[in-house]
């Protein structure tokens, strides 16, 4: 094998062409990742419109050299280059003079060397210098996200203290919260059930936190009127969580009595099984009132025309922006997007949501600001206004 | 007319116009197929979950592969069937309220980062040198954004200008669903056509 790699080599070295200076490589460790890159980079040895293609090749330290720097034909490059147990990492365009090189381990050291392709001719860099790629802990280029959060953080703590401190913090009125009571109280004088459908989704949406947090409202209303409850659930962690909010609301009011386990209930995973089962609940057991609280997909409107066909009075309240506009058609209240959110702050009024709803508000209030700001300091001061621009990204 | 001699169609058809048969009303046939749907797909997922999640990424990760670590998951999932007894039921909170708060601590960096940062700088832009056309779609898409904050704006009362500019914010909101419902209607009536395809076409060869 050896014998062949000499002869090839050698057969190589009597085609070689004129002299061309190989490319200056340079590698760095790949800022801001978990120790698994490296990044590439190189002067071109020859003008570009010359060049049509860039090869990185990469060998762990202390692999075979290769001393031929120049050659004609491609197939014979490669088999050198591998049986010297050289691997092409990846190739780029004649443009491109970059390359981070991925899913490398950070106990190893890399050695790269770049072959550029001309026509009739391949030119081989010099060998990099050792390298290890090496860990960072703090992500610097998300150093904008950290101080978002810190902001934000501070202003939930600091509401959250003055809410505690019984400071008033207003929320305006939300109509379709309004609405709540009339429909639990009219549920009651009809003698009919209340259905409450969560979404769809998992405890990890925030559709679905908040639809828990109204339900929980929700069942205090019933409770407070003796009103049965219907909770068909999708998944069996929501309808765990939704078990123990209405268990514990019905106790808060006194009425620990009128929970059933069977009323929040696991129907099935299947999106249009479980659409297709509450709308057989519905026309059966005739909710007068039907809530659709949290995250929906397609079954929305087959959830809100079967309900209004059994002429139930009907609140949603989703961030799914695709089915907003069938709840809006088809029930008599929806609240939109994050007044979801702001529903379970407006009705339990709970410090801890309240300094957490007016944090956002002010957030809202800065974001308006700076967005408006940033395009009219773009009039007299660009340069200023980029960097704001740039500080956001 | 050429009517399928394959079983399965047919059962698929007879249940498909047992679905349909709601639209008249509640009947037997349509529960039939509802708790059909509802049994199979109950025990399909069962199956599913188990070899996909208790399986794939508890049993063999951690008994052939040897990441003992994943027994911590593992042990809090077990947590959940705490829940059948009244006594330990509430040993079933610890589980669900890591999940929650893992959770959260996770996806709070993203959805700063995606859908408040970015999507901020989106809406700066710089006016100067840019087409007319494209300057004022930016303007509109500022002014869209700034008054459909201001609607979601809770601490204050929506009076006077505040209330201008947020119904100025709803009116965005508005145009921007009836494009959707627009949209997810023809999405509907195309999936109408498909059921009407598989009964006229695959089951019962009237129309080919």
């Amino acid at each position: 094998m050896l014998l062949t790699t000499a002869f090839m080599l050698l057969s190589l070295t009597t085609h070689l062409p004129c002299a061309v200076t190989p490319a200056l490589i340079e590698v760095n460790d790949t800022p801001n990742d978990w120790g698994n890159s490296l990044t590439v980079r190189w002067k071109p040895p020859l003008p570009p419109d010359s060049i049509i293609r860039y090869e990185v090749w990469r060998a762990h330290h202390g692999v075979s050299p290769v001393e031929i720097t120049t050659f004609t034909d491609s197939s014979s490059f490669a088999e050198v280059m591998t049986h010297a147990g050289w691997v092409r990492a990846g190739m780029n365009r004649a443009n491109d003079t970059l390359f981070v090189d991925s899913h490398l381990s950070k106990d190893t050291s890399y050695v790269y060397r770049l072959a550029t392709y001309a026509p009739k001719m391949i030119i081989l860099s010099n060998q990099s210098q050792p390298l290890r790629p090496e860990r960072q802990y703090l992500d610097r280029s998300h150093t904008n996200i950290l101080i978002a959060t810190i902001l934000f953080i501070a202003a939930v703590v600091t509401f959250v203290e003055r809410a505690r401190r019984g400071a008033s913090l207003f929320i305006r009125r939300i109509a379709g919260l309004e609405a709540i009571e009339e429909a639990v109280g009219r549920a009651t004088e009809m003698g009919r059930p209340i259905l409450y459908v969560p979404g769809l989704e998992a405890m990890d949406e925030v559709a679905t936190v908040a639809a828990i947090d109204i339900l929980g409202q929700v069942a205090k209303k019933a409770g407070e009127y003796g009103t049965r409850l219907l909770v068909p659930n999708r998944d069996p962690i929501v309808m765990a969580v939704a078990q123990q909010v209405v268990r514990e609301s019905f106790s808060a009011v006194g009425k620990p009595h009128m929970f059933r386990s069977q009323d929040v209930f696991y129907v099935t995973f299947s999106q249009f099984g479980f659409a297709a089962a509450v709308a057989g609940l519905m026309m059966r057991e005739k909710p007068a009132t039907n809530f659709f609280m949290g995250r929906f997909y397609a079954e929305s409107l087959v959830l809100a025309e079967t309900g209004n066909a059994t002429g139930a009075i009907q609140i949603a309240g989703t961030d799914a922006d695709a089915q907003l506009p069938f709840f809006i058609s088809a029930c008599d209240y929806t609240l939109i997007g994050e007044e979801l959110y702001a529903g379970s702050v407006y009705l339990s009024r709970q410090p801890l949501l309240l300094g957490a709803l007016k944090a956002q508000d002010y957030a809202k209030a800065i974001i308006i600001g700076a967005a408006i700001g940033v395009v009219l300091l773009y009039l007299v001061r660009p340069e200023i206004a980029e960097m704001i621009r740039k500080a956001f990204g | 007319m050429a009517v399928t001699h394959d079983l399965g169609i047919w059962v698929a058809g007879i249940l498909t116009l047992a679905i349909f048969s709601f639209l008249y009303k509640d009947n037997p046939f349509y529960r039939f197929a509802e708790h059909l749907l509802v049994g199979v797909s109950a025990g399909y997922y069962l199956v599913q979950y188990f070899f996909s999640a208790a399986y794939k990424k508890l049993w063999v990760p951690v008994f052939q592969e040897g990441h003992h670590v994943l027994l911590v998951g593992g042990i809090l999932g077990l947590l959940m069937f705490t829940r059948l007894f009244r006594r330990t039921e509430w040993i079933s909170r610890y589980p669900v309220a890591f999940y929650i708060a893992a959770w959260a601590g996770y996806v709070i960096p993203s959805y700063i980062q995606v859908r408040i940062l970015q999507q901020a700088q989106d809406t700066m832009f710089n006016p100067r040198g840019m087409p007319l056309g494209e300057a004022l779609s930016a303007l509109i898409l500022l002014i869209g954004v700034s008054t459909t904050l201001i609607y979601f704006y809770f601490s204050a009362e929506h009076r006077g200008p505040l209330k201008t500019l947020s119904k100025v914010g709803i009116t965005f909101l508005m145009i921007g669903f009836g494009a959707t419902f627009g949209y997810n209607v023809m999405g509907r009536v195309s999936l109408l056509i498909g059921r009407f395809q598989f009964l006229f076409t695959d089951w019962l060869g009237i129309v080919h």
